[in-house]
């Protein structure tokens, strides 16, 4: 028997109906928001997000400008009335700013900071990690060195050591922020580069004679954003904590672009006499702000990982 | 007359997953008596693993035996408490894996491993432990076993490592001994090797064994009789010369015609169209009906019970080949 | 197995030689050499007179080397502030730290193991849930809001521990030590705690991780073939592979307990290096900064150097192919 009878079972499926292909981007929205806890991670940093943009708009005080502040409505309690006639939801703090105020726009430093130093590390990092990859030999050891080197000492010290140098100030944090940051991206982007590299795809990009740049970046890279775009949401979160560390030992962010750490800082010695709000409110904001980031990214680091997928 | 080592009747395994309930094992029967081999022979998805880890109590959720009976040496197996099972396994009754490098741990010495299968099940001390250990290694044909025994896996090769797992099954002289696809990620050379020395052994100590494989040319040389399994059915049974000489269930037909030996050289190999069905959604009727070339509306709508078919064969089928209908 | 050491110790030199460069000529590019080694507030003159004595004005090769040539002999520097080589300074803060970062270390892991173990065991309970969140939290929260908190709730709330400084010290084999009384535990006992919360998070991630793929693995499948409870799986054949991975992260991890410590240090008095640094850093003490960083980087480099031995050891798939070697 060499012929295979077409049986009309085998028929009838033909004419079945084909489910409709899903776009990557609509199954991973889908297995995210399966998470109630994502969910609300989610939900709470669009609400601080929403809260620090709006700031100008939803403060009864402006608290860099020195003329609405005064000395006399320092240290009020929650709930109590400043001079000026609006109520301080959460006190004010040694010099009489009032701490709602504060917090948002403090948020809105400790924000910027984060994602810039966050996206600028993540950009140079991907591009060492895809040169170092794709070109191989001499340069992929050299510029991995340095990034191992760079991965063995820790965080803080570097920045520390870095800002100790440079002195204070939003520029000088934010390159301190992403000389800490760049290798771990470096790293993975030449792991993730080096399994793509093998692949079939970049042959027939390469066969076509496309120059070196453009199958890096326009084949290889977006293979390679999975991995980046987990990290991001992690490293993110480190960095605002990592600001805020600083910046609360007095090296980071002046006091005249206070961000959340500088307003934790400057509570520190109220918190034995009592005054424990100043302290406390901005590190609750803090403590969110970077809790929804890692709820967020805990759940999309198990949503892209193929490992873990059942 | 002894009864058989291995009662199994009407097992059913199935898995409540969210996508719906699989039936990998969807009402098989089967026995086993002391001193022979059973060849379970399927393609993959066939249910023919899941009825091994039945027997050896190791289907975790969302698995479970929704029905169904076990009985080993007599004793129900089903239903068992997990400390009861636990005493079961590895003593009455042992279990040969697939793949050697992943069955044993990369961390743990040999002689650990196999010290505690037996410390597990008696109360004896280390040092007569490790004598039982040296012995079967020495009876797999493992040299200088003294040696091996301080060993780590890596350091062994892959035939030798499932020398070690077939030692390690025979340390408690379980009276069944179930094998899953053992020899199937050996070299062709071990693996007739290992096949050969399985045989000896167990014609040796009497004890019966379950060779689950995908290959009916294994089965050919080792078993007495052979179960053939489709979409968690068995759709046939019986002594392994009768079956391959004359099978009487279309789709057993259709695995020995697909054998490379049974091609014509020149000719494109003949197979079975179609594919195994799913098993969360299998069709009414023969779940063989969509495939095969007998099929008639009879079989699309009734799914065919066992019969049996002269001595000690059955076959679930409407139309069975060759040999007549003998009412049971 | 000695080749392979010999070879990671002259990988650890070369590190370490990097480094100085590095250390060197960062400072040399920062600013004018010379504010390096004097006090800031020194006069015009006075500078200049430094300068020559110091040979400052000579060639920077010239000045590497010397600089080199006295780090060697271990002479970096006097501190602006304290008046003492900065080296000894510094040396003289480290069994402080040295003893803040192995307590936290060890509780880290006490605390650590049991829950992740736990949690990667049974994760589909509540309790393995609620361990996972609260492992976020741990890891989420900045290592000095934690510690305010602490103070804020067991020393000024509830009165238990002490807030801040260090317990009576003993000295042992030379090395003073305040782990011996029971006055020196509950002074370490928040900061160390405050210090251990972030690797609580990190050994409890990876004792889970760790569980849940070994328990996928084949080799548990067929030791519950064999019939081996549920204790001595978990016990012997899970511990085991997991050790590995946790045990070399955590010996990593050590090095950033130490870097950590600047923050703990400065919130709990506690008079170790770190709280040397922020305060060198804050009175631009220099020397003392400098010293600080090549006495942390020969310290990273060890620690290095001593987890990648370990592993080889720990594991006998890299011990005995490295003997193959």
């Amino acid at each position: 028997m060499t012929d295979t009878p077409i049986s009309p079972a085998m028929l009838a499926g033909a004419a079945a109906p084909v489910p409709k292909e899903e776009t990557p981007f609509t199954r991973f929205r889908k297995a995210f928001f399966e998470d109630k806890v994502a969910v609300a991670g989610l939900i709470l940093f669009s609400i601080i997000v929403a809260l620090a943009l709006l700031a100008p708009l939803i403060t009864p005080q402006n608290p860099y400008d020195l003329r609405s502040v005064d000395l006399m409505d320092s240290r009020l309690k929650p709930g109590s009335v400043a001079g000026e006639g609006f109520t301080t939801w959460l006190g004010t703090d040694g010099v009489g700013r009032d701490l709602y105020s504060g917090i948002l726009y403090g948020l809105r430093i400790s924000l910027m900071v984060g994602f810039l130093s966050g996206l600028i590390a993540a950009s140079i990092g991907m591009a060492v990690g895809l040169i170092a990859a794709y070109a191989g030999g001499r340069v992929e050891t050299i510029l991995m060195r340095i990034v191992d080197l760079q991965l063995s000492l820790p965080a803080v010290l570097i920045a520390l050591i870095l800002v100790a140098a440079l002195g204070k100030g939003v520029d000088k944090i934010i390159f301190a922020l992403v000389v800490v940051q760049w290798a771990y991206y470096a790293r993975t982007v030449r792991g993730n580069a080096l399994v793509e590299r093998r692949k079939e795809y970049v042959e027939a990009a390469q066969s076509l004679g496309l120059s070196n740049a453009r199958v890096v970046f326009r084949h290889i890279m977006p293979n390679c954003l999975a991995p980046v775009i987990v990290i991001v949401t992690v490293q993110t979160a480190h960095a605002i904590a990592l600001e805020a560390t600083l910046s609360f030992l007095g090296v980071g962010l002046p006091q005249t672009e206070p961000s959340l750490g500088v307003l934790i800082a400057n509570g520190f010695q109220y918190m034995l006499s009592g005054s424990y709000w100043i302290s406390f409110f901005p590190g609750l904001a803090l403590l969110l702000t970077i809790v929804s980031i890692n709820l967020m990214g805990d759940r999309i680091r198990d949503v892209l990982n193929p490992r873990l997928e059942k | 007359m002894q009864g058989p080592v291995i009662a199994v009747e009407n097992l059913k395994t199935h898995f409540l997953t969210r996508a719906g309930t699989v039936k990998s094992v969807d009402g098989i029967s089967f026995h086993v008596n002391k001193g022979e081999v059973l060849g379970l022979v399927g393609e993959s998805g066939s249910g023919k693993s899941v009825t091994g880890f039945s027997i050896m109590g190791l289907i975790d959720p969302p698995g479970k035996i929704v029905d169904g009976s076990i009985r080993l040496n007599g004793k129900e197996l089903v239903g068992l408490s997990e400390d009861e099972m636990r005493k079961v396994r590895g003593r009455e009754v042992a279990m040969i894996f697939q793949d050697p490098m992943m069955t044993l741990n990369p961390v743990l010495r040999i002689d650990t491993q196999m010290i505690e299968a037996i410390t597990a099940h008696e109360n004896v001390s280390e040092k007569a432990a490790r004598g039982r250990a040296r012995d079967a290694l020495a009876r797999v044909g493992i040299p200088s076993p003294d040696e091996r025994l301080s060993a780590y896996p890596h350091q062994f090769s892959g035939g030798m490592r499932q020398r070690v797992a077939i030692a390690t099954a025979l340390l408690n002289s379980p009276s069944l001994i179930v094998c899953d696809e053992p020899t199937t990620a050996l070299d062709v050379t071990i693996q007739s090797q290992i096949l050969a020395e399985m045989q000896q052994l167990c014609a040796e100590t009497g004890t019966a064994l379950i060779w689950i494989t995908h290959d009916l040319t294994v089965i050919a040389g080792l078993a007495q009789r052979v179960a053939v399994m489709y979409a968690g059915r068995i759709v046939e049974t019986g002594p392994v010369d009768a079956l391959l000489d004359a099978p009487i269930h279309p789709y057993t037909r259709g695995l020995l015609g697909s054998l490379p030996s049974a091609g014509v050289p020149g000719q494109p190999l003949m197979q079975i169209p179609g594919a195994t069905p799913s098993l969360a959604r299998l069709p009414q009727g023969c779940a063989f009906a969509p495939r095969c070339t007998l099929a008639s509306d009879v079989c699309r709508t009734l799914a065919p019970e066992s019969l049996a078919h002269g001595q000690d064969r059955a076959a679930r089928c409407h139309h069975p080949l060759d040999a007549p209908k003998v009412a049971a | 197995m000695l080749a392979f050491i010999i070879r990671r110790i002259g990988q650890a030199m070369l590190v370490i030689g990097v480094m100085v460069v590095i250390v060197f000529f960062g400072v040399n590019v920062i600013g004018d050499p010379v504010w390096m080694l004097i006090s800031p507030e020194m006069d015009q003159s006075a500078v200049e007179a430094t300068k020559i004595a110091l040979g400052l004005d000579k060639p920077i090769w010239e000045q590497f080397v010397y600089f080199v040539g006295n780090a060697l002999q271990g002479d970096m520097g006097r501190s602006f502030v304290h008046g003492e080589p900065a080296i000894k300074l510094i040396l003289s803060r480290m069994p402080a730290t040295m003893e803040l970062a192995l307590v936290a270390l060890f509780m880290a892991i006490l605390i650590g193991m049991p829950l992740g173990v736990y949690a990667g065991l049974k994760p589909e309970t509540r309790l393995a849930k609620a361990i996972m969140a609260v492992s976020i939290l741990g890891f989420s929260l900045p290592t000095f809001w934690v510690g305010l908190m602490l103070i804020m709730f067991f020393s000024i709330m509830l009165g238990w521990l002490p807030a801040t400084g260090r317990g009576d010290t003993v000295r042992v084999l030379g090395i003073e030590t305040s782990l011996l009384s029971l006055n020196g535990w509950t002074y370490i006992a928040l900061p160390a705690l405050n210090l251990a919360l972030l690797k609580i998070s990190l050994v409890i991630r990876l004792a889970r991780a760790g569980v849940r793929e070994a328990a996928l693995m084949d080799y548990v499948k067929f030791a519950r073939a064999k019939g081996l409870s549920q204790r001595r799986i978990v016990g012997v054949h899970i511990l085991k592979n997991i050790m590995i991975p946790i045990v070399t992260v955590l010996g990593l991890e050590f090095g950033s307990l130490v870097a950590f410590s600047v923050v703990t240090e400065t919130i709990f008095a506690w008079p170790g290096m770190g709280k040397l640094l922020l305060e060198a850093i804050q009175r631009l003490d220099r020397p003392v900064i400098v010293a600080y960083v090549m006495v942390v980087v020969v310290l990273f480099v060890v620690i290095n150097l001593v987890v990648d031995v370990l592993y080889s050891v720990l594991d006998p798939r890299v011990r005995l192919t490295e003997a193959k070697a």
